[in-house]
């Protein structure tokens, strides 16, 4: 009673204080916990119940009676007893005992004759409740081991991450090698290129001077040659091949 | 142990005046007496696994008993015999 008074006093308190130091009193305005016992585990039910003998006499009245009257004490005083209820007449007899003979008489029957089934029937019910908490309980053990297996997996394969890196280091630098004597390649092929031009332009051109020149040489000799001089070197052949051919008629 | 924290039942006859002189009359100390032996009988007769008819069987008789304890001025007059 004293603890809901206190709860319905302290949000009024809470806020007279200032906001930075209400978040720490506010724990300690509820009462949490404050008694030994905790309701878990529930601890688990007895088997059986109190002794009772003829189903409405408990046996710690037989076992009070014992020592002093032995076996047949309560007997003898539960026949006393109800032989002096009835002579005394303190128990009347009425239509009432007649009826409450005959329900007696059908409940003891029905108990004799249906009761170890009935009994059966709610253990069975009682034990499918049970097997199906306890599967429930197995399920979710079965989650969380599978759930700390998979994680204790993924803790080794990232502890695997360094090899990934240097993999992936080593392809990356791969890459850039490639890529780089790829590009060197391209600039030899292209200062060779620029090269061989100019030393083909080179080529060109002193042979065109050349050729300009054998050009220009033979037709400035061909250009001196006069008519005159055409004659005589015409008349000069003729006498030469006349004295070859005499020599080689000689020879032969 | 003590007197006072001792349950009925292992009180001794000759005990049992000042054990009843040591109880608490107030409507609290009755209600928590009444509330304690309510949930003993429990425990001990219904909350178990294997019950028999003796839980509710105990607690039939004893209301039988009590309804004819109330009825009994009822009673009296349909008795057989005037003189005992």
């Amino acid at each position: 009673m004293l603890s809901r008074l206190v709860l319905r006093a302290a949000p009024a308190a809470l806020r007279a204080l200032q906001p930075h130091v209400a978040v720490g009193v506010l724990h300690t305005t509820r009462p949490l916990h404050t008694t030994q016992q905790s309701l878990a585990p529930v601890p688990p039910l007895p088997e059986k119940g109190g002794e009772v003998r003829h189903g409405l006499i408990p046996e710690e009245f037989f076992q009070f009676l014992y020592p002093k009257t032995g076996v047949t004490g309560p007997y003898m005083l539960g026949t006393g007893l109800l032989l002096y209820f009835l002579s005394k007449e303190i128990y009347v007899v009425n239509h009432e005992t007649a009826a409450a003979a005959c329900i007696l008489t059908v409940i003891v029957y029905g108990i004799k004759k249906f009761g170890a089934d009935v009994a059966a029937f709610a253990d069975k019910l009682n034990e499918e409740k049970l097997a199906s908490a306890v599967a429930m309980k197995n399920e979710a053990l079965q989650t969380l081991q599978t759930a700390i297996e998979e994680e204790k997996k993924e803790q080794w394969r990232a502890e695997g991450r360094s090899y990934l890196f240097d993999a992936r280091r080593n392809n990356i630098a791969m890459l850039l090698e490639a890529n780089y004597r790829e590009r060197l390649l391209t600039v030899y092929n292209e200062v060779k290129k620029r090269l061989d031009y100019q030393v083909a332009m080179q080529n060109l051109k002193r042979q065109k001077e050349q050729d300009h020149m054998i050009q220009w040489v033979e037709k400035s000799v061909v250009q001196s040659i006069t008519p005159q001089q055409q004659k005589e070197s015409i008349a000069k052949c003729i006498l030469d091949l006349k004295a070859l051919s005499k020599s080689a008629h000689a020879a032969v | 142990g003590p007197l006072r924290e001792r349950p009925l039942m292992e009180v001794r006859l000759g005990e049992l005046h000042t054990w009843i002189s040591t109880c608490t009359f107030t409507p609290q100390g009755l209600l928590g007496a009444v509330q304690r032996a309510w949930s003993s009988y429990c425990a001990k007769y219904i909350h178990v696994k294997q019950g028999g008819p003796a839980g509710i069987s105990m607690l039939l008789a004893g209301y039988c008993l009590l309804s004819y304890g109330w009825n009994y001025q009822h009673f009296k007059r349909h008795r057989w015999r005037k003189y005992h």
